[in-house]
């Protein structure tokens, strides 16, 4: 157990250094010297030379590759050419606000979408079955934003019950910040719960074809006992997995729900970056939200491996 | 006793034939063609028929009562819906309904474009990496590396290194989506290569590109026209996404993304600018979506009854 856990935490070592040398590599072909943007116009061509030996441009890529890894792994991401602010904390500062969108329509998508996948799974070829997976098309078709609008149109607009845009740390008070991120988080689930949904469905039909569950039912088992203790637990790999996956899905939404509800987060900050061009914040989300992910699906695979007694490696 | 056989051939004493069984079955209709198909899977009938308007409306654009959709009225700006402008005019004083039956052309285009750019490009990869063993762990690493960053990041990324312009969009979205189509195409070679048949292709003395012509490209057409579909769809949420923040398609050209983006500041009081390429995108987006579950379902039957 234990060391398959290590060899998986090694694996992601690999990955992780070609993401790193995928991010580097974008900063090294951004158009754009940082040179002469640091000189500024006034400089002379040797004062440009000068500060390109003194940051080390005029080494070979593979030379500044490795000095560029060496400050990520010391949690320095460079500075913003734009606010010439240290990257590290300007994400610190943004970060708040999208994890905790984040995490509420990951609450929300477990909650809503689970439930919704078994029951269908239950109730397969039956109206309710085909009202779900209908649903489920429809909510995977309707981009963030869209549903985003909608939901912001009616809840908060019209209806006034929860606040348009904005958000409220934490810290201010439990109500004000889920309020505000009810809507947003919404949206964003939206897309994540019709995938769920589907694979908890098709993972659950499966299940439920198998020979234990006609003796969990000739025993005399209750329908909820079958379903959620015998089902649900044995559906349960490949729903985790997709719930892994689809953390991809939340943080592309999360740039685009922050946009809309105006949420000062890591999407707003990557909107800022690319308008202003401002590379070394770019590359530096890019590698966090990379890192997340690779991190997400790293502790699916090893949560798993210790739940279910089945996989052994 | 005596019993009659449909065939009155006279049955032994002592011996009884069991009566012939109702025919409990309902007659099973084959239809034919492409009608008959069409009426087994209605979701590729509606998907594909909702597709077919779209693309019509996009080549029937400048026909369509539209205006020209870049033409500035400052006179006539933010008007409310209306027998003049049918779906109202944006900040600038351009029509909104000119402005999105043409940007139908920029979401399909860049739909279409993504599918199959990034088909051949994950085709000739996951064929590589699933018959030369050496080459496989290389590329799948860097599949790997590449998939575990988020698509719309990635895209985003690609295009803050780029000027904004619908070729860009289409190669920034298409890297995108290639690692994931050379997973599939890769695991269905692998897959096929187990196969009896290719064996005794081998057997017999096919070379590998004949084999590969013969039995494992036409077994990949299946899943890669689903996934095909599945990633026109997808690439235009990222393309209205891309364009939405300001990274996609230069703000010239007049598409859903674009349109929405210039009302995202007046939506509160203006909502019919954000409404109508929003409803046109999500329309588009389910039609394709309909076709690839349609598709899905009738191309691979064992999966019907799943996801």
């Amino acid at each position: 157990m234990l060391s398959y856990i290590l060899r998986r935490l090694l694996s992601t070592v690999p990955v992780m250094a070609i993401v790193a040398l995928f991010v580097f590599s974008l900063l090294y072909i951004a158009p754009g010297d940082p040179a002469v943007v640091i000189a500024g116009d006034q400089a002379s061509p040797a004062d440009v030379e000068r500060i390109r030996q003194s940051l080390g441009l005029d080494q070979p890529f593979l030379v500044q590759f490795g000095k560029w890894l060496w400050h990520i792994l010391h949690f320095d991401l460079g500075t913003s050419i734009f606010t010439n602010l240290p990257v590290a904390s300007m994400i610190a500062q943004r970060i708040e606000p999208t994890l905790s969108l984040m995490a509420i329509s990951l609450v929300l998508t477990l909650v809503v979408a689970v439930p919704l996948g078994v029951v269908a799974a239950w109730k397969a070829g039956s109206w309710v079955d085909r009202t779900i997976m209908a649903f489920a098309v429809l909510a995977f078709s309707l981009p963030v934003f869209v549903v985003g609008y909608v939901l912001a149109y009616v809840f908060a607009l019209r209806l006034e019950w929860l606040p348009v845009q904005g958000y409220t740390p934490l810290s201010e008070g439990f109500w004000p910040w889920l309020s505000n991120l009810i809507l947003p988080a919404v949206a964003l689930g939206d897309v994540y719960i019709a995938l769920i949904a589907r694979i908890t469905r098709a993972s659950m039909l499966e299940v439920l074809q198998q020979d234990y569950i006609r003796t969990a039912r000739a025993k005399g088992l209750g329908q909820r006992g079958i379903l959620f203790v015998h089902a649900l637990k044995n559906a349960a790999v490949p729903i985790v997995t997709v719930i892994g996956l689809g953390v991809a899905l939340l943080i592309g939404g999360a740039v685009v729900t922050e946009s809309v509800f105006a949420i000062p987060g890591l999407g707003r900050l990557t909107i800022d970056a690319i308008l202003r061009r401002d590379y070394p914040v770019i590359q530096g989300i890019v590698l966090l939200f990379s890192f997340l992910y690779v991190l997400v699906n790293l502790m699916v695979d090893v949560a798993y491996t210790l739940v279910d007694p089945r996989i052994r490696y | 006793m005596s019993v009659l056989t449909t065939n009155d051939v006279p049955v032994p004493p002592g011996l009884v034939i069991a009566p012939q069984l109702p025919d409990l079955l309902p007659a099973i209709k084959v239809r034919r063609g492409v009608i008959g198909f069409l009426r087994n899977h209605p979701t590729v009938a509606i998907g594909g028929a909702l597709l077919l308007c779209l693309v019509l409306i996009g080549i029937f654009a400048p026909y369509l009562w539209t205006v020209d959709p870049t033409a500035i009225a400052p006179a006539k700006r933010t008007r409310a819906p209306s027998a003049d402008f049918w779906f109202g005019t944006d900040l600038l004083g351009r029509d909104i309904y000119s402005r999105v039956l043409y940007g139908t052309r920029v979401s399909l285009t860049v739909g279409l474009s993504v599918a199959l750019l990034a088909s051949f490009a994950g085709l000739a990869i996951g064929l590589v990496s699933g018959f030369v063993r050496w080459a496989d762990g290389v590329v799948m690493r860097f599949m790997d590396g590449l998939m575990s960053i988020p698509p719309i990041l990635l895209a985003v990324a690609l295009m803050a290194l780029t000027r904004g312009s619908v070729g860009n969009v289409i190669l920034a979205i298409t890297v995108a989506e290639i690692p994931r189509v050379s997973r599939l195409v890769r695991s269905v070679v692998l897959s096929l290569r187990e196969q009896p048949y290719v064996d005794a292709a081998t057997a017999s003395g096919t070379r590998t590109p004949m084999i590969i012509l013969r039995h494992i490209l036409p077994n990949t057409v299946g899943p890669m026209l689903v996934q095909a579909t599945y990633i026109c769809a997808s690439a235009m949420i990222v393309e209205s996404i891309l364009s939405f923040i300001g990274a996609g398609t230069p703000p010239t050209i007049p598409s859903w993304g674009n349109i929405m983006a210039e009302g995202r500041a007046l939506w509160q009081v203006k909502p019919f600018i954000v409404f109508f390429p929003a409803a046109f995108l999500s329309v588009t987006v389910l039609a394709v979506n309909l076709l690839g579950d349609g598709l899905r379902d009738a191309l691979d039957p064992r999966m019907a009854k799943g996801i």
